[in-house]
């Protein structure tokens, strides 16, 4: 859908990183606390040198570690500035105390994540279990499958977090390496016109406004605790409503239209569908095209949104197909994989329930090819047992 | 120069710090933020780290800060203050904010010498201009008197009791100033409630300075301590007086005291009125121990007064 607008447009070869640093550019932030983590780096080292080049006014802040990177965003985030970061894996679960609090005090700060494998054993290399680490953290969690949509989405990501009606703070993820380091093709708007898109940052009550003092970040107790967490839950219902209005507008700004909360592909007479997060939706567009000239009723369901979980319009696109195939790229030990316990749960609501399987794919950066993919229609043809997790690509 | 009429002044025309905080009877941290806040002319806004400060005074929907004031975690003061500052300078640059205004950040001694540690570090490296003024009351107060890199040889604490195989803390205490010091930034400071004057004055001079400005002050916990609530001064005036907690400036790497003791007490009469150290004196007096603890006292005053005349010489 989107590919074939951008054919008309004039396009720069970007990697995913860079994609990110030009949205951050053109989003004007007041500050940047930046520390470097692989793959994120090229993020941050991108947008210093716009800095350094004077193409954006932004306080870098090179702090010392991501705790204090996301220590600072909130402290400039309540002072009354637009803040902007980036960080992965282990930079991620350093900043997760501190993640918590920025949404529970409302900071609209946008990262970006470009997603790897958490330690241990130590590994540079993609999968979702930072992003799924943080699920609980009140963010909105954006998925990006390539490049382009790594830009839009920050873009339209950082306006959402803004919406007087959301003010909660945003993950825009792209896969380590497999997006942040690959060059594509990709269409940027103007300067002006993201700008206006997004309009100056205004906060509700900067701390810096020593007129009217604040005190911010208080001791709750059990009298109020609970109260204000369900903010948050208000907040976050806030957000799907939000970024439908928002896309329908930044369609007519870019000429790329996010419709709904997911992309839906070949999805419309699908008995069989795939639901994947990130750049694996690339690969699994190859497979079902494969699939397709097979004469097999194969889609796929490709989340943009995680955070907050669409499950009404999930359940929706789910009801009535004979099988799903949810595809995660992380564990959740224990138990069922992140976005198979979700989904699981939304279709609750549904009477015509499909089989749900769950595979665990490309954990630490294993590579996942098209024929992997198609080799699953396999299992729910056959109505496999559904009740055990599977594995893609491991070695017994 | 400063003086209680003119501190008074301040607090009336802008009452920055109110009382019906919870903070116990006798806690000197109030002292400290009093003073500090009423020393300083232009707006502030203030950066505060878990502990007793925030718990007391900001119990939703209640706060004694009539000024702009932000609580983000235990460890990250300095950080959240950097954040902060850089704010500042960037909406002051495109036209946001017109005012000068000082940051200035509060944390115990648990949060700077211990788990605040690396993100003050961070923040006096990169130069952000902000007051981080540590209220040192030796140990992890509002978790219940817990030892702390701040916490002195042989005092007692719930983590480090005294018991049939133990006399308290076997360690000695962090030096905290010197390790802010070798960050070779333009004021650091050692002050105390014992001396208001002089932490009036610090905290002036602190603020004035185009980068960051680090005053650690003593402040005493009459809980933890174990000594009357209406003792607090005078036992943190006597840690000032037998030279446990000398006041000095170090102003662009150079030392100096502020103040002297005409006659340097025994270390015993700071020790004696405090329950923390009972143990030191009854059932029977530790001689030992006691020694020993005056022997480190007498070396650290020596090395400071000799660190305070290299410098009055160079700058002769």
């Amino acid at each position: 859908m989107a590919l074939k607008m951008l054919e008309r447009e004039e396009r720069t070869l970007l990697t995913g990183a860079e994609a990110a640093a030009h949205a951050m550019r053109q989003l004007r932030p007041a500050v940047v606390p930046v520390y470097p983590i692989t793959p994120q780096t090229p993020i941050i080292e991108t947008f210093a040198q716009f800095v350094a080049d004077g193409l954006v006014d932004t306080e870098i802040i090179n702090v010392e570690s991501e705790h204090s990177a996301m220590s600072a965003a909130v402290g400039a985030s309540c002072a009354g500035a637009r803040v902007l970061t980036a960080t992965s894996s282990q930079g991620l679960a350093l900043m997760l105390e501190i993640c918590y609090i920025a949404s529970a005090m409302r900071c609209p700060i946008g990262m970006a994540v470009g997603s790897r494998a958490l330690s241990g054993p130590i590994n540079i290399h993609c999968d979702h279990s930072d992003s799924m680490m943080a699920r609980d953290a009140g963010w909105i969690q954006i998925f990006c499958e390539n490049a382009q949509e790594a830009y839009d989405l920050s873009v339209v990501g950082q306006r959402l977090a803004e919406d007087g009606r959301v003010l909660l703070p945003v993950m825009t993820i792209q896969d380590g390496f497999t997006i942040t380091h690959s060059a594509e093709p990709v269409a940027l708007l103007p300067d002006d016109a993201v700008a206006e898109f997004v309009g100056e940052y205004q906060a509700l009550y900067p701390l810096l406004d020593t007129d009217h003092p604040t005190t911010q970040g208080p001791f709750a107790l059990p009298d109020y605790y609970f109260e204000i967490k369900r903010q948050q839950v208000d907040a976050m219902a806030n957000v799907g409503g939000v970024w439908s209005e928002l896309q329908e507008e930044f369609a007519k700004l870019s000429g790329r239209y996010y419709r709904g909360v997911f992309e839906a592909y070949k999805l419309d007479d699908a008995d069989y569908v795939y639901v994947i997060l990130g750049a694996t939706a690339g690969t699994a567009k190859v497979a079902i095209d494969r699939l397709r000239r097979q004469r097999k009723r194969v889609g796929l369901l490709k989340l943009w949104l995680f955070r907050p979980f669409p499950a009404r319009e999930i359940a929706q696109a789910l009801q009535g197909r004979k099988a799903v195939a949810i595809l995660d790229r992380a564990l959740s030990l224990g138990s069922w994989g992140p976005l198979y316990s979700e989904i699981s749960a939304a279709l609750n609501a549904i009477s015509a329930r499909p089989v749900l399987y769950n595979y665990i794919y490309g954990l630490g950066g294993r590579d996942i090819r098209p024929e992997q993919l198609m080799s699953i229609v396999n299992d729910l043809e056959c109505e496999a047992n559904a009740d055990v997790q599977r594995f893609i690509g491991l070695r017994e | 120069m400063p003086n209680t009429k003119a501190l008074a002044m301040r607090e009336e025309r802008e009452k920055r710090f109110t009382g019906a905080h919870a903070l116990c009877a006798g806690c000197g941290t109030p002292i400290a933020v009093r003073a500090v806040l009423n020393a300083i002319e232009e707006p502030v806004v203030v950066v505060t780290a878990t502990g007793c400060l925030e718990v007391a005074t900001t119990r939703y929907p209640t706060t004694a800060w009539n000024v702009p004031w932000l609580h983000v975690a235990f460890e990250n003061a300095a950080a959240v203050a950097s954040g902060v500052e850089s704010a500042y300078r960037v909406l002051r640059r495109r036209g946001r904010i017109s005012k000068e205004i000082r940051v200035v950040a509060f944390a115990g001694d648990g949060g700077t010498y211990d788990i605040g540690l690396q993100a003050l570090s961070g923040a006096l490296e990169r130069g952000h201009r902000f007051l981080y003024v540590c209220c040192d009351n030796e140990a992890y107060m509002n978790t219940g008197n817990q030892r702390s890199g701040a916490t002195p040889f042989a005092a007692q604490t719930t983590t480090a009791p005294v018991g049939q195989e133990s006399f308290g803390k076997i360690q000695r205490r962090k030096d905290l100033t010197e390790i802010v010091v070798a960050h070779r930034i333009p004021y650091v400071a050692q002050a105390s409630i014992g001396d208001w004057y002089d932490l009036v004055t610090k905290v002036r001079k602190a603020v004035s300075q185009d980068g960051p400005s680090f005053i650690n002050v003593m402040t005493s916990c009459p809980r933890g301590w174990g000594h009357d609530s209406s003792q607090t001064v005078k036992i943190t005036r006597l840690a000032i007086e037998t030279c446990f907690w000398p006041l000095f400036e170090v102003e662009d790497g150079r030392w100096r005291l502020t103040y002297i003791p005409e006659e340097k007490l025994p270390i015993e009469m700071w020790l004696r009125p405090q329950k923390r150290f009972a143990h030191l004196f009854e059932p029977q007096e530790q001689t030992e121990l006691l020694r020993e603890i005056q022997k480190q006292i007498d070396r650290d005053w020596e090395r400071l007064l000799r660190r305070c005349e290299v410098s009055a010489s160079a700058s002769v």
